[in-house]
């Protein structure tokens, strides 16, 4: 007998088909000038060369800040050929011939490439001490950089480029903000923090004059975990993305049989809750039998996932899928009924305004920054998972609830704007300006 | 003449415990919360009474005995009555003492303060008789005037009131119903003259009920004399002033610290240094005063929110979705001829539950957040239609039973 697992696999492989590249968006043309700061930015990637939402929201607050008449230059430790119109974008290691091998492998999320399957111990903790140094490099070749630039605020983002943000603001004494889109305490999901990392965070929220926080449950961590004090610190929400909206919806059949389909996507590392995902799938699947759950993304978590579905008797209704971009990721958003983010720390969570604005239903772990910004979602502890097989059950069972999450996120999805993110940057940018 | 018409409305619901889809099947007591203490209705009655209902209701016994113009009238919902006679008698006994003055009027509603009427004119009768018996039990009163559940109005509902032998009811004095005509008057129910009608003054009535506590109000802080001065300016515009408003309002919704018991303690003195004001109680209101024409109300009318219609109850999908599924199970239900089953049943037509639902606001957050008991509306939804999955379930096993025994009986 042909397990339902692989029947869903193939259906599913036809369903998604390859995956593209994301392609940039445009500039929109009703960008009217009215400031004129200059903004040296530090960051660590843009798409399309992103591994994760860090390059994405630097790209996305960059574009917006530009409409508003900002001018960014953007600094990325490595020469990567990519070309966006409105921004002037700067590569530290130019001039710099030694070029290791290694920095092909350099990742943002040390834990998510590194399964312990790939790398031995040492392997990984010499990975993970070259990415420290690359980082204390890229801050050393910044000061070059912020020598050579006009600009009068400097902004960096996540603990990747603060020693950029710090060493520039060191030898120009220019005003640094810090903008923290995710701790060591969330990508770690609290357990085996990098003394090096919290470090390098450390320094470079006490040296930042001002420091930008994607949600008040960062800001919180901030306060506890740094010693930071809260006056120093301004919330900052994300925005939705613009997305790559062609994909359509499939499975269409599959669905007509009654099946229904719920998705997680993410990275699979403890931090986004892969683990408490599929418990509350076995739950599911006790009282609302008709269901495929889509596991979307990669991580050192996978194989242990994998594993334990099959342990649970469950493979059949649980489908991996790895990594997926653009077209088949608006293919996800509308396929699903519904999207379950149960991280177990998430500083913002974009993807929740993604579903939303696709009109796919979420239930988002109350230990997130984008709980905080929609009430159209349904909001869980990510431990229990009784109560997010509850939440599922509903939204699955009642067409009622599904219209009413639908209509009304999407519409609070919709004012999560970038327009609104940079506006409020601007802000924290003037009051320099006018403090000076 | 102005006379002053006082209504409380005395209510509480039985608010759905914590359930989920896990309990369905296992669970039927779906009315005992004790983990959540915002949904534990026995620690929320001990809180409300000892708050607002005991306190308010000496301080009136208090004010009928010291002036002997001052009357006053209640309406006590059957959800409420019987919590009270199984976990607080002693509050049932301040109202009979109340009662027993000759001055407080009591009015009949629906013995499950429900939305009955909107769904099925059969339940709804059997629910307002049942509140007559109740009553009538508790009390030894026959009420002569309704009050529909949250002053819910419209003509067909008069109709029904009307034939049901009650002489007024009460409506909310909203503007799109009156029009440029005052609240200040009696009036009668569309095609029956003999059904008076008294309109809620929703001005003066929130000025207590509402802004009382309000720091942001111009006129705060609000004393009795200033009230007393606003109603009787109606006098020579109007007869009569209906001040209707929930009985939480003193103690509850205002906490004793706003000075709400001592504004209540002096209105009574205030109000009668005007010369030309008296109290009335409903019944008392529409024999003295002629009524002033007839009033049109095609639509549902309310006392809720700024809309004044149903969709405090009934604007989303949920709702409707909720109350479609529940009345549809009416005839099953009732077939059944289980007790507990019928009992829960009504128990889940109380409006509370829709209203615990209801998503206009939500964004905002305001009312609606501070009265719902539960984290969101969504909440609230879910654990409702989880308890009416479990009431299928009985409604099926009650129906296998039934089967059963009579195949039992039946001759080979």
């Amino acid at each position: 007998m042909a397990k339902f697992g692989e029947v869903f696999s193939r259906v599913f492989r036809q369903a998604f088909g390859q995956f593209k590249r994301r392609s940039l968006g445009k500039m929109p043309k009703n960008s009217s000038p009215v400031v004129g700061e200059k903004v040296l930015m530090f960051g660590w990637e843009l798409p399309p060369f992103n591994s994760g939402g860090l390059g994405v929201a630097c790209f996305e607050l960059a574009r917006s800040l530009t409409q508003f008449g900002v001018k960014v230059t953007f600094v990325l430790p490595q020469t990567q050929a990519i070309k966006i119109p409105f921004l002037k974008l700067l590569f530290a290691d130019q001039g710099n011939l030694r070029v290791k091998s290694v920095k092909t492998k350099l990742h943002p999320y040390i834990s998510s490439k590194l399964s312990k399957d790939d790398l031995t111990e040492s392997e990984k903790e010499r990975y993970s001490q070259e990415l420290v140094s690359e980082v204390e490099g890229y801050g050393r070749r910044a000061v070059k950089i912020a020598k050579s630039e006009k600009f009068d605020i400097i902004h960096a983002h996540d603990w990747l480029s603060f020693p950029a943000g710090v060493e520039a603001k060191r030898a120009t004494g220019k005003p640094l903000i810090v903008h923290v889109h995710a701790t060591e305490f969330d990508r770690c999901g609290g357990e085996c923090v990098d003394a090096r990392i919290y470090e390098i965070e450390k320094r470079g929220l006490e040296a930042a004059d001002k420091i930008i926080v994607v949600s008040d449950f960062t800001k919180r961590k901030i306060i506890k975990y740094y010693g930071i004090s809260a006056d120093k610190i301004e919330v900052v929400h994300n925005g939705l993305t613009s997305l790559d909206r062609k994909g359509k919806a499939s499975l269409e059949a599959f669905k007509k049989t009654g099946y229904r389909v719920v998705l997680f996507l993410g990275r699979m590392t403890l931090q986004k809750g892969p683990d408490w995902f599929l418990k509350a799938a076995q739950k599911v699947l006790r009282v609302y039998p008709k269901v495929l759950f889509i596991m979307v993304g990669t991580g050192d978590m996978e194989r242990q996932v994998i594993e334990e579905a099959a342990q649970m008797g469950i493979s059949d209704r649980v489908l991996f899928t790895g990594y997926v971009k653009n077209e088949d990721l608006s293919r996800m958003y509308r396929t699903a009924d519904l999207y379950v983010m149960p991280s177990v720390s998430e500083p913002f969570g974009i993807v929740a305004l993604e579903a939303l604005s696709y009109k796919t239903p979420v239930i988002i772990s109350k230990q997130s920054g984008v709980a905080e910004t929609v009430n159209h979602a349904l909001k869980v502890d990510f431990w229990d998972t009784d109560e997010i097989a509850n939440k599922i059950n509903a939204i699955l069972t009642h067409p009622s609830l599904r219209r009413c999450l639908k209509n009304y996120g999407e519409a609070e999805a919709k004012k999560n704007n970038w327009r609104k993110a940079a506006l409020k940057c601007i802000g924290v940018y003037r009051s320099f300006a006018s403090s000076k | 003449m102005s006379s002053v018409c006082f209504y409380f409305q005395v209510h509480q619901p039985h608010r759905v415990k914590k359930y989920t889809v896990f309990d369905v099947g296992s669970d039927r007591d779906y009315f005992k919360d004790s983990h959540n203490e915002r949904l534990d209705n026995k620690k929320i009655l001990e809180k409300v009474a000892r708050k607002a209902y005991l306190p308010t209701t000496a301080l009136l016994y208090e004010l009928l005995k010291k002036h002997p113009e001052f009357k006053i009238s209640f309406s006590i919902s059957g959800t409420l009555l019987e919590q009270l006679e199984e976990h607080l008698p002693e509050v049932i006994d301040s109202f009979k003492r109340l009662v027993a003055t000759g001055r407080v009027e009591l009015l009949n509603e629906t013995y499950y303060h429900s939305l009955a009427f909107i769904h099925s004119k059969d339940e709804f009768r059997r629910q307002v008789e049942h509140h007559q018996r109740k009553i009538d039990s508790v009390f030894a009163v026959k009420p002569k005037v309704f009050r529909n559940t949250e002053l819910i109005y419209c003509n067909d509902l008069s109709q029904e009131i009307a034939k049901m032998g009650y002489s007024g009811m009460l409506l909310e004095g909203a503007d799109h119903v009156l029009g440029w005509r005052s609240p200040n008057y009696i009036y009668s129910a569309k095609d029956n003259p003999n059904l008076k009608l008294l309109l809620r003054n929703y001005k003066l009535s929130d000025d207590i009920a509402f802004r009382f506590s309000n720091r942001h109000w111009e006129e705060f802080p609000l004393n009795s004399s200033k009230f007393a001065d606003w109603v009787s300016q109606v006098n020579g515009t109007g007869e009569v002033v209906n001040l209707f408003m929930d009985f939480e309002t003193f103690g509850e919704h205002h906490w004793e610290d706003t000075g709400i018991f001592e504004f209540l303690r002096t209105l009574p003195r205030e109000l009668l240094k005007h010369p030309d004001n008296d109290f009335v109680t409903p019944s008392e209101a529409i024999e003295r005063y002629e009524h002033r024409g007839e009033l049109d109300v095609p639509d549902f009318t309310s006392w809720a929110d700024i809309e004044r219609d149903l969709s405090a109850w009934l604007s989303n999908p949920m709702q409707a979705d909720a109350m479609k599924k529940l009345y549809g199970l009416e005839k099953k239900i009732l077939l059944s001829g289980d007790e507990r089953l019928i009992e829960d049943w009504r128990r889940l037509q109380t409006s509370d539950h829709f209203y615990y639902m209801c998503t206009k606001w939500f964004a905002d957050g305001d009312v609606h957040k501070y009265f719902n008991p539960y984290e969101t509306p969504y909440e609230a939804f879910i654990n409702y239609m989880n308890v009416i999955a479990d009431l299928k379930l009985r409604l099926k096993e009650s129906s296998a039973l039934r089967t059963r025994r009579k195949t039992k009986l039946s001759p080979k």
